[in-house]
């Protein structure tokens, strides 16, 4: 990116972002009666530069780091801070875009600005110009990121632009029985991976969810198996096989709650016979086959059209 | 409210992902069980929970959930806080037990998503 470019992005955001996105909202109040040696104490426990001055809840004025070191340089006597302050404080409104807050730094030369509410004139805040350098630095940051999703959300399209009568993408799993460690790495990586073919977030959600579950059955019963996905333009099917023990009862396996988990595997909070139910309400078509002493196969379907319009996880 | 504001009121540790707090919570989910938590839980949700093993993270992040809290002073595995970190979820540690630290979360406008 040339120089250039980041300059009107930075001019693009500070219209764009509010006064009210960058204030630090805490703010610590003293009372013109505090005297100017007891807001050293203030000032640098809260580690902060300065602080508005509030008399019967109103707003009177404000006292900053600046106005102690005066104070401190013409060895004056100790006073009430309500005799040091400055009284015609400069207010920023929450809802005023940020390049107004750096026009007015820029105008007075203050350190910080109260801000109010529009409505109601209630403080609600405080920026620095510290505030405004981080809130614009996270702001980038955030828009970066954006911009990356934006491109991987063109590699779908690569399916319009094969010719065939039939294409389809092909990804496959190996998965470790009883390795914990690793749990989950598959299914993070099919999530990762049809983040980046541009598919819908809430199929992209059903499938990820549905291949956790399984893979966890593979982990936690059997000594392995693999989990193939494979992703056509209209839907996409995972088969999660392996070569036993095998369920005696599928049926029974199908019910909520039903379990063969041993107890540690419970206490890590798996094993709660849920993991098929969990699978049978992500996908649009599951099926189960098991033979004891062979194997299992599970494999599901879930729609890529109907899976982004139904809201269910 | 974003989780800043929750960690500092609720006086939570965070243990990992300290960058990844200016999230907006959506909403809280408590459970121990990790089906439960993948089938139930929303994005953006909190996850008040006692399980300290890496498994968590996976599901957290699985459910874009905005972070874990564990209860009663829990510490979380080292693995898990290396997974965290690199998978940028935020976990804080509470002293409180589950049943205080919802009703706090509640009293702040921390709430459950109804099904």
């Amino acid at each position: 990116m040339v120089p250039d470019d980041k300059i009107s992005k930075i001019q693009e955001l500070v219209y764009e972002i509010r006064v009210s996105d960058v204030m630090k909202r805490e703010v610590f109040t003293v009372s013109p009666r505090t005297h100017m040696s007891v807001l050293r104490v203030i000032l640098r426990e809260n580690r902060i530069s300065g602080t508005p001055v509030i008399d019967k809840g109103k707003l009177v004025g404000i006292i900053s780091i600046e106005d102690f070191i005066k104070w401190l340089a013409n060895r004056e006597k100790d006073c009430p801070i309500g005799e040091k302050m400055t009284r015609r404080v400069q207010t920023l409104y929450a809802d005023e875009p940020l390049t107004h807050a750096i026009n007015k730094f820029e105008q007075h030369g203050f350190g910080r600005f109260i801000v109010v509410e529009r409505q109601d004139k209630r403080l609600v805040g405080i920026v620095t110009k510290g505030d405004v350098i981080e809130g614009l630095l996270k702001k980038l940051e955030i828009d970066y990121y954006k911009e990356e999703e934006v491109c991987q959300y063109r590699v779908m399209h690569f399916f319009e632009d094969i010719l065939a009568d039939r294409t389809e993408l092909l990804f496959q799993y190996d998965v470790m029985g009883h390795d914990f460690k690793r749990a989950g790495e598959s299914a993070s990586q099919v999530k990762t991976t049809l983040r980046r073919l541009g598919l819908h977030p809430q199929v992209v959600r059903r499938v990820a969810i549905a291949t956790y579950e399984a893979e966890m059955n593979l982990i936690i019963y059997t000594d392995g198996g693999k989990i193939c996905v494979r992703v056509e333009p209209h839907e996409i099917f995972v088969n999660v096989e392996d070569s036993g023990p095998g369920i005696p009862d599928v049926q029974k396996a199908l019910q909520p709650g039903y379990s063969t988990a041993p107890e540690w595997v419970r206490e890590l909070g798996f094993g709660a016979g849920m993991g098929l139910n969990n699978i049978q309400k992500c996908a649009n078509k599951m099926d189960l086959r098991s033979t004891v002493g062979k194997g299992t196969q599970l494999s599901f379907y879930i729609s890529i059209e109907d899976g982004a319009k139904n809201e269910i996880n | 409210m974003k989780l800043t504001e929750l960690v500092q009121k609720l006086n939570l540790s965070v243990r990992s992902a300290k960058a990844h707090l200016d999230r907006e919570v959506t909403g809280g989910y408590a459970s121990d069980l990790l089906s439960d938590v993948l089938a139930n839980s929303k994005e953006g949700n909190l996850w008040i929970t006692l399980q300290i093993h890496q498994n968590i993270v996976g599901v957290a992040s699985m459910k874009d959930l905005a972070g874990i809290i564990l209860v009663n002073s829990r510490e979380p595995e080292s693995e898990t806080l290396e997974k965290a970190e690199k998978q940028k979820v935020p976990i804080m540690v509470s002293e409180m037990p589950t049943f205080e630290l919802i009703g706090m979360l509640y009293s702040l406008g921390v709430v459950g998503t109804k099904q």
